[in-house]
């Protein structure tokens, strides 16, 4: 494919608002997750929440998007001067060539599911809240953009699979450029969700440790602009593919896995060697780290280094794609390959090079790895 | 059910009668999925079964865009109630359930295909939102692929906020040099819907598109997307 730049970033999690706070806590060692204090907090587990949120309302001539995912949206929107980056490119191509293309897993299904509770169902907003079309409305209006829009909703890759949809987007002429990204907040559907899977640690996540106990919960927004330019970075391949095995256990060959990281590199018109750095979907669940480490190992060999990050973010679902491609933004243009925070002793059996310190090195190019329940994997390259 | 009844619908040849819809039998998936597959998979998976057999087009290397405004909202419902508990504990085939792309992924199951596929969601701009993805993915891999429609009504007490009288599910397979011209479109008003009764239904805001593939001839339909129209030219 034609390399797709990426002229505007940025992202926020559990590590802080905006690029200069992640980079910041990536350098220091310093990670997001902190003991469950989200509603009730019956569950015995660490979340990578924003703090602040609540003090944030959406207000104004959108004020009815107000739900906690679309405050985190707002928020992230905010940061490192993403909407000035888009107010330049609808400038430039027009507002109805600029696509919005967003994904979430649960959009703001928290105001239904305290509304059960409160049994108070008559105050809900079905189209500005829990809809999964809710989050991608709100940023459109809030960017006054007027493309062809849409959400995707594939669990955890939602918003990575946005990159590939927005890259096709633009060849087809559909669009000039593309808002993607992602947002996904805490919600009691996944943190209850997840725990009923037995899949939820009850401390920090140590992705691909001999001793990891299961996933962390985060939440996030992250965005991207990208258009036909010249960047510093630049989206230079994607792959897609389905498990076809099992609706919430990945495909133990990491088969899948496999065939999405072997798409994207022949898209991007790569060798396996050429690839600096893997940023691994990494859940800590035994079954995500086994499958992709054998699927990284059969396409890597032991000859790449490989991090997870959601030990610094916890598991953002919708929202993991954006926040580890911004992840890899950062390690290539700051020559950073971060850790795999809180592991240790990797697994006996796990064979491919997992970090365990940050690590100080010149990058050109990055993979990042978004695996979903149904089975729905996705793999970006990008390159500096 | 199925295409040959609904075209007649859309010729204008027999009358429409809403009639309570049996669950669709989903014998493409194994045993196991079989039973925990919700009402809205089976109804996609129903549909996309007809289209892709009618297409003679091979199930396991065909591509999915799954296109649905409001999921399942029989799970919504079981699962926001059971949260609402004090022990909040839900049932974790009903949370796997709960993804959006739950039906292309049992569908990838009981199709065997490790083909890519996806969910997608505009609110009543949905299915040509389906449409858009899948006609962008047709232009730019030059590969077939399968476009399913689907939304149910939502069951009380959640129906009042998204009201949808009639249960519609459409899949067409589609492949480069189809026929169809697609392009985006502003300043125009969408094409009425052959049957008023599916209002507020946003998969069966498909039904202009049916209608106009039901007949021989050139036809030009536009379908709601977000503040615009998708337009679609259909040759032949």
């Amino acid at each position: 494919m034609k390399p797709l730049a990426i002229t505007a970033y940025t992202a926020t999690s559990a590590l802080g608002r905006g690029l200069a706070a992640m980079l910041d806590a990536l350098r220091r060692g310093a990670g997001g997750l902190k003991p469950n204090d989200f509603d009730r907090a019956e569950l015995r587990a660490w979340i990578g929440r924003v703090a602040g949120l609540e003090d944030e309302p959406v207000a104004g001539a959108l004020a009815e998007f107000d739900c906690r995912n679309n405050r985190l949206a707002q928020l992230g929107l905010a940061q490192d001067g993403f909407m000035d980056a888009v107010a330049q490119a609808r400038a430039k191509y027009g507002a109805k060539r600029v696509a919005v293309l967003l994904g979430t897993s649960t959009s703001g299904i928290l105001q239904t599911e305290l509304a059960y509770r409160t049994k108070e169902l008559q105050t809900l907003r079905y189209r500005y809240a829990q809809n999964l079309y809710s989050m991608t409305d709100f940023v459109r209006r809030a960017l006054a953009l007027e493309g062809p829009a849409m959400t995707i909703s594939t669990a955890c890759s939602s918003s990575a699979k946005v990159f590939a949809s927005a890259a096709r987007y633009i060849e087809a002429g559909v669009a000039d450029a593309a808002v993607v990204g992602g947002v996904d907040s805490l919600c009691l559907t996944t943190l209850h969700g997840f725990s009923s899977l037995q899949l939820v640690s009850d401390e920090p996540c140590r992705p691909f440790d001999a001793a990891r106990k299961g996933m962390s919960i985060g939440e996030a927004a992250g965005f991207a602009l990208l258009q036909k330019n010249e960047s510093a970075i630049a989206l230079v391949g994607y792959g897609e593919s389905s498990d076809a095995y099992h609706m919430s256990t990945p495909q133990p060959e990491g088969e899948g896995a496999l065939a999405a990281m072997r798409q994207a590199l022949a898209r991007a018109g790569l060798e396996p060697a050429a690839i600096d750095y893997v940023n691994a979907h990494g859940t800590a669940t035994p079954a995500n780290d086994r499958a992709e480490d054998r699927a990284i190992v059969r396409l890597f060999g032991a000859s790449v280094p490989v991090s997870s990050t959601k030990g610094w973010t916890g598991h953002t679902l919708g929202a993991a794609g954006i926040v580890e491609a911004v992840v890899c933004f950062l390690a290539l243009e700051h020559g950073l390959i971060p850790a795999t925070l809180n592991s240790s002793a990797i697994e006996p059996g796990l064979e491919s090079q997992i970090v365990l310190q940050n690590r100080n090195s010149r990058l050109r190019h990055a993979l990042s790895n978004s695996f979903g329940f149904g089975g729905s994997n996705c793999s970006l390259v990008f390159a500096a | 059910m199925g295409w040959a009844a609904a075209a007649r619908v859309l010729r204008g040849e027999s009358a429409f009668k809403p009639e309570p819809v049996a669950r669709p039998s989903v014998n493409l998936l194994p045993a196991a999925e079989r039973r925990r597959a919700a009402p809205t998979v089976a109804w996609a998976l129903a549909a996309a079964q007809e289209a892709v057999a009618n297409s003679g087009l091979d199930a396991a290397k065909l591509a999915v865009v799954f296109a649905s405004s409001d999921g399942d909202g029989d799970i919504v419902h079981r699962l926001c109630t059971a949260l609402a508990t004090p022990a909040a504990a839900v049932s974790p085939t009903d949370f796997h359930n709960s993804v959006h792309n739950a039906a292309t992924g049992y569908w990838s199951i009981g199709a065997r295909s490790p083909a890519p596929s996806t969910a997608l969601c505009a609110y009543d701009s949905s299915f040509a939102a389906g449409l858009l993805e899948a006609a962008c993915q047709v232009a730019t891999e030059g590969q077939p692929v399968l476009l399913v429609a689907v939304d149910l009504p939502y069951p009380p007490p959640l129906a009042v906020h998204r009201p949808v009288q009639h249960g519609f599910a459409a899949a067409l397979a589609l492949e480069p040099g189809n026929g169809l011209e697609i392009s985006v479109g502003h300043d125009a008003a969408p094409t009425p819907s052959p049957l008023p009764d599916f209002k507020g239904n946003a998969a069966a805001a498909c039904l202009p598109l049916l209608a106009a593939l039901a007949r021989p001839g050139d036809a030009l339909v536009r379908l709601p997307l977000a503040d615009g129209v998708l337009q679609v030219r259909k040759s032949g």
